[in-house]
């Protein structure tokens, strides 16, 4: 047996949160100590799972299985796939800075980071991170689930202790109502699936392996189809279920932000691919178009709301609405460069945005705004942060050179493919994307300093810097760099498409 | 025919005798001081019985002793198991309750409580079976009011008697019109006796429904749920918390028992009326929940909704589905009696019990805002906590038995419970006491409070996660009713 790297990777956060629990709540250096220990360790482990995977070989790699409860054929079953190890990887990306970006700063001026009970913050968050890192891995629908909802509650606590006072009750109690409506109503497909593949087959399990092979039938796949796609796609931010996103992006403390906008919205998305199209592929078939739609609007809606917004933090949650909108597009063609553009956008969204929401929590917590209309000339005072946004935005565009356009082009070339209409209307979002990043650019770092803000807004840690840095190389090396990521997706993208009948 | 098979089939019941005896012996030599320690005493002891009993006393093959009386088998056993532990549980939690921690006569109500209860799981006989229920309830009724000098106390008490009395009186009738029917009252013989053909389904479901009162009452299913808040919330903390534990899954272990051995050719029949009580159940008691304020009257709606929850394991009427329904109890006993514990731990100290008056509470005491939290997220269904499993597995079980549509209600409920569990926990962990002066008030915990917590979190958490041996013994014990 090979080192378990997937279950490490999975139950080191978890392990890490109860370490800090453990701890006198008064040290709390030690706690971010011991946070970032953890991180880094997870970080490394997925880098090296992302390099080690073998993209000639392909399929699902670094497999473990463990029986749990072998009479109802649940087992814990790991393993990564392309679509699945950069997400990993993201994941891993995600923690790491978060836990930096959460370090902050005592000084009581700045008051940056966590600095009420980071404890039980980072214990919280590491909760999260293991369901995180479970759900991509997993390759059982029970402990897909099981890890879905552990990654679905400590948001509520995270953005309702630490957020922003003015929202963060009401958001935090909206957002965890969505999601666990979603899911809820994704369990019962997901049951009825379980009970199908019995009959049909004689076997009873939870295993998405065994599952693919269930036969299921046309009619069954069309009616369970949504249900199953839609209750997860809700955490992917799918519109008309949008709506909770950006409430709770603009309600959570900057590490929650960068999760949530940078990691979770994936989950859902790639939970419904993995459940909804890959084990239901005749009812994504069926319901195609109707995703593409809710898609479509998603994106060029989404663009359109965050370019009216003058709060710093709804811009950026809309804009992850219109960019999950491009992922979800992707996954509709259900062809190969829009599943292609699909994993990647993922990637390369989930990196840009946990960007955004570091610097956005950085200016904010100086300023005490973000308001967009309030701000200025911040190159000046933190010309890292800057950079990094600056990069961030041309990611966001679309630029190429950029890990965007690696991963927006595709999309576009798979529905130019299958309804050619759509990528028209849709590539309207990335003219209105362009305007508001501007717009957003010039006025907050290049205009005047306000009067207000001058003199007791200072610049950003070094911790902080390191993340903004690992960040931006990450895109701007993805973006010089296709090779590195998108043959990897395409190996799951072949999978996925073996699924649906080589369409 | 007195054999070693008959004295092992009440084990437990003879060593809770034999620990009661000897509380009743002990402990008035006591000094006033040292009463308390009867809580040690009596939870060693039923632990210590637990363990020999699971030891010398494991169930072979099922049999019948005592004239037909008493089921030897693997359900009476793993419930017995059950019902022990969270005597174990409560005797500890008794121990620092200024107004019975130092009497020793509450402890023997609880063995002579929890005696009925293990006879409850083992009747095979209609008799004894109403005998149990009465040896369970008695005890009970004096407990919940056995705060004399408390209004509340006083009126939960007699409240609970008069209820248990009438419900108890519906069941009698329902027995005895069964034995008119039947000729027999032994539930293994009523198979064959109690048969569709020979009687109209009128009279039929006129009995069963009379037992059904009498069996709703203990498990509190809407309508016979009325007495639940009131009861919950006037007895003292630690007897709510057994009261909508073990109780409630004794009254389970009768009703599976019932329906799957002696009328199970009426079972399926009945299976669509029961679907309706358990959708009602669970949809009313969810909805009156969200508007509580007090936090034992919230549990005690929540527990008439968890029964809801429970009862779409027993209305598929498979063995997945009565295998859920044990598993369910154990993880509901578990995380409910850690729910009470930390309300009770709470109010010892702070001596309310007001859900606004958990503000700050996790500044004062995080360890326990913790275990409140797992407490919570568990009775909410949320991983990885029993309280998920166990959802999951009756809900595995309705769809299985084609009770989409009851799984449906089934899941809207969660949804609301997500809502007002949370709302729970904003108090404990977001807002804040009226001067932000938390570090001021702690909350300490006694040793008593310490260890049961702690076993009990621990038990919620392994039942989440670790569930393969608890389905296993859950499906042990369902398998002997087929």
């Amino acid at each position: 047996m090979n080192f378990p790297v997937l279950s490490v990777i999975t139950f080191t956060p978890m392990v890490a949160a109860l370490i800090i629990l453990m701890l006198p709540s008064n040290r709390r250096n030690e706690t971010r100590a011991v946070a970032l220990m953890a991180a880094t360790f997870a970080l490394i482990l997925s880098i090296w799972t992302y390099f080690s995977y073998d993209q000639v070989a392909a399929g699902y790699q670094f497999v473990e299985k463990y029986n749990w409860l072998p009479v109802l054929g649940i087992s814990l079953h790991f393993g990564v796939d392309g679509m699945s190890a950069p997400l990993v990887l993201l994941t891993g990306v995600v923690m790491f800075t978060g836990v930096l970006i959460s370090w902050g700063d005592e000084d009581p001026h700045v008051k940056a980071g966590i600095q009420d009970r980071p404890r039980e913050f980072f214990a919280f968050l590491f909760i999260l991170a293991s369901g995180v890192f479970g759900v991509f891995v997993s390759l059982d629908l029970f402990m897909l689930f099981f890890f879905y909802e552990i990654a679905v509650f400590p948001m509520y606590l995270l953005i309702a202790i630490w957020g922003w006072v003015v929202t963060r009750e009401y958001a935090a109690m909206k957002l965890t109502l969505y999601l666990f409506v979603g899911s809820v109503v994704s369990l019962v497909g997901v049951l009825v699936m379980y009970w199908v593949q019995y009959q049909n087959t004689g076997i009873l399990s939870f295993d998405m392996l065994a599952m693919e092979k269930a036969g299921f039938s046309q009619a069954f796949q069309n009616i369970w189809f949504l249900p199953v796609f839609l209750g997860f796609a809700v955490l992917g931010g799918i519109w008309p279920f949008h709506n909770w996103s950006p409430d709770g992006h603009v309600a959570a403390p900057t590490a929650v932000s960068m999760f949530h906008a940078g990691v979770l919205m994936k989950l859902g998305a790639f939970a419904a691919l993995r459940v909804g199209i890959m084990l239901l592929p005749e009812g994504a078939k069926y319901w195609s178009w109707l995703i593409m739609a809710f898609a479509g609007i998603a994106v060029v809606y989404g663009a359109y709301i965050a370019f009216v917004q003058t709060d710093m933090k709804y811009m950026i949650g809309f804009s992850s609405v219109s960019h999950m909108g491009l992922v979800m597009l992707g996954l509709s063609t259900l062809n190969q460069n829009g599943l292609t553009g699909a994993g990647v956008q993922m990637f390369s969204h989930g990196v840009m945005t946990a960007l955004f929401f570091a610097v956005t929590g950085m200016i904010y917590d100086r300023a005490h705004t973000r308001m967009i209309p309030e701000l200025g000339g911040m190159m000046k005072i933190m010309p890292f942060a800057g950079v990094g946004f600056i990069i961030g935005g041309l990611v966001s565009m679309g630029m190429p050179g950029f890990s965007g356009f690696v991963a927006e082009f595709p999309i576009f070339m798979g529905v130019w493919q299958t309804h050619w209409l759509v990528a028209v209307i849709a590539s309207i979002s990335i003219i209105i994307t362009a305007a508001y990043i501007m717009i957003n650019i010039r006025k907050v770092f290049f205009a005047e300093l306000p009067e207000k803000l001058q003199g007791h807004v200072g610049d950003i840690t070094v911790l902080d810097k390191i993340a903004i840095v690992t960040l931006c190389i990450l895109m701007v090396g993805l973006g010089l760099f296709p090779s590195l990521m998108v043959p990897m997706v395409q190996t799951g993208v072949e999978n996925i498409l073996r699924l649906l009948g080589g369409a | 025919m007195f054999t070693s098979t008959t004295f092992l089939s009440i084990l437990p019941e003879v060593l809770i005798l034999v620990l009661a005896v000897l509380i009743f012996i002990v402990e008035p030599f006591w000094k006033a001081e040292q009463r308390r320690n009867t809580g040690w005493l009596t939870a060693g002891g039923l632990l210590a019985a637990m363990a020999f009993s699971l030891i010398f006393g494991q169930p072979g093959e099922p049999t019948t002793t005592f004239g037909g009386t008493i089921r030897f088998d693997w359900l009476g056993f793993f419930f017995k198991l059950l019902f022990m532990f969270a005597g174990a549980a409560t005797a500890l939690l008794f121990m620092d309750n200024e107004k019975i921690g130092h009497r020793g006569e509450a402890y023997l109500l609880l063995l002579a409580s929890l005696l009925g209860m293990d006879l409850m799981a083992a009747s095979a006989d209609l008799v004894m079976l109403y005998l149990a229920i009465e040896t369970t309830s008695i005890p009970l009724y004096v407990l919940s009011g056995f705060m004399l000098t408390d209004k509340k106390s006083t009126e939960a008490g007699f409240k609970y008697l008069l209820f248990g009395a009438l419900a108890s009186a519906f069941m009698l009738y329902g027995f005895s019109l069964v034995f008119g029917f039947a000729g027999t009252t032994n539930l293994y013989q009523l198979v064959g006796m109690f048969k569709a053909g020979s009687l109209s389904l009128v009279a039929v479901f006129g009995v069963l429904t009379l037992i059904l009162v009498g069996l709703g009452f203990k498990v509190s299913i809407v309508p016979f749920h009325f007495w639940a808040p009131d009861v919950y919330e006037g007895a003292p903390t630690p007897v709510s918390g057994f009261l909508s534990t073990a109780s409630k899954a004794a009254g389970f272990a009768v009703l599976v028992r019932l329906f799957f051995v002696a009328f199970p050719e009426f079972s399926a029949a009945w299976a669509l009326s029961l679907a309706m009580l358990a959708a009602i159940t669970m949809t009313l008691g969810n909805l009156l929940t969200l508007q509580q304020t007090n936090i034992k009257r919230l549990l005690a709606y929540s527990s008439v909704a968890h029964a809801g929850y429970a009862m779409i394991g027993v209305v598929a009427f498979t063995k997945l589905g009565v295998t859920s329904v044990i598993f369910y109890l154990a993880a509901y006993i578990l995380t409910n009696l850690l729910a009470f514990g930390v309300v009770m731990a709470f109010s010892r100290v702070t001596g309310v019990d007001d859900i606004k008056d958990f503000a700050g509470m996790s500044r004062r005491n995080p360890w326990l805002a913790l275990m409140m939290l797992a407490a919570f997220l568990s009775l909410a269904g949320m991983p990885p906590f029993g309280g998920f499993v166990g959802k999951v597995f009756v809900f595995a079980a309705g769809v299985e038995a084609g009770y989409v549509w009851l799984v449906f209600v089934g899941i809207v409920n969660s949804i609301i419970g997500v809502y007002y569990y949370l709302n729970v926990m904003k108090y404990v962990y977001l807002y804040r006491m009226p001067n932000e002066d938390e570090e001021n008030h702690p909350v300490l915990l006694t040793r008593p409070y310490t260890i049961t917590l702690a076993v009990l979190a621990i038990g919620v958490i392994l039942i989440g996660t670790v569930f393969a041996p608890w389905f296993d013994w859950s499906e042990a014990a369902a398998l002997t009713l087929f």
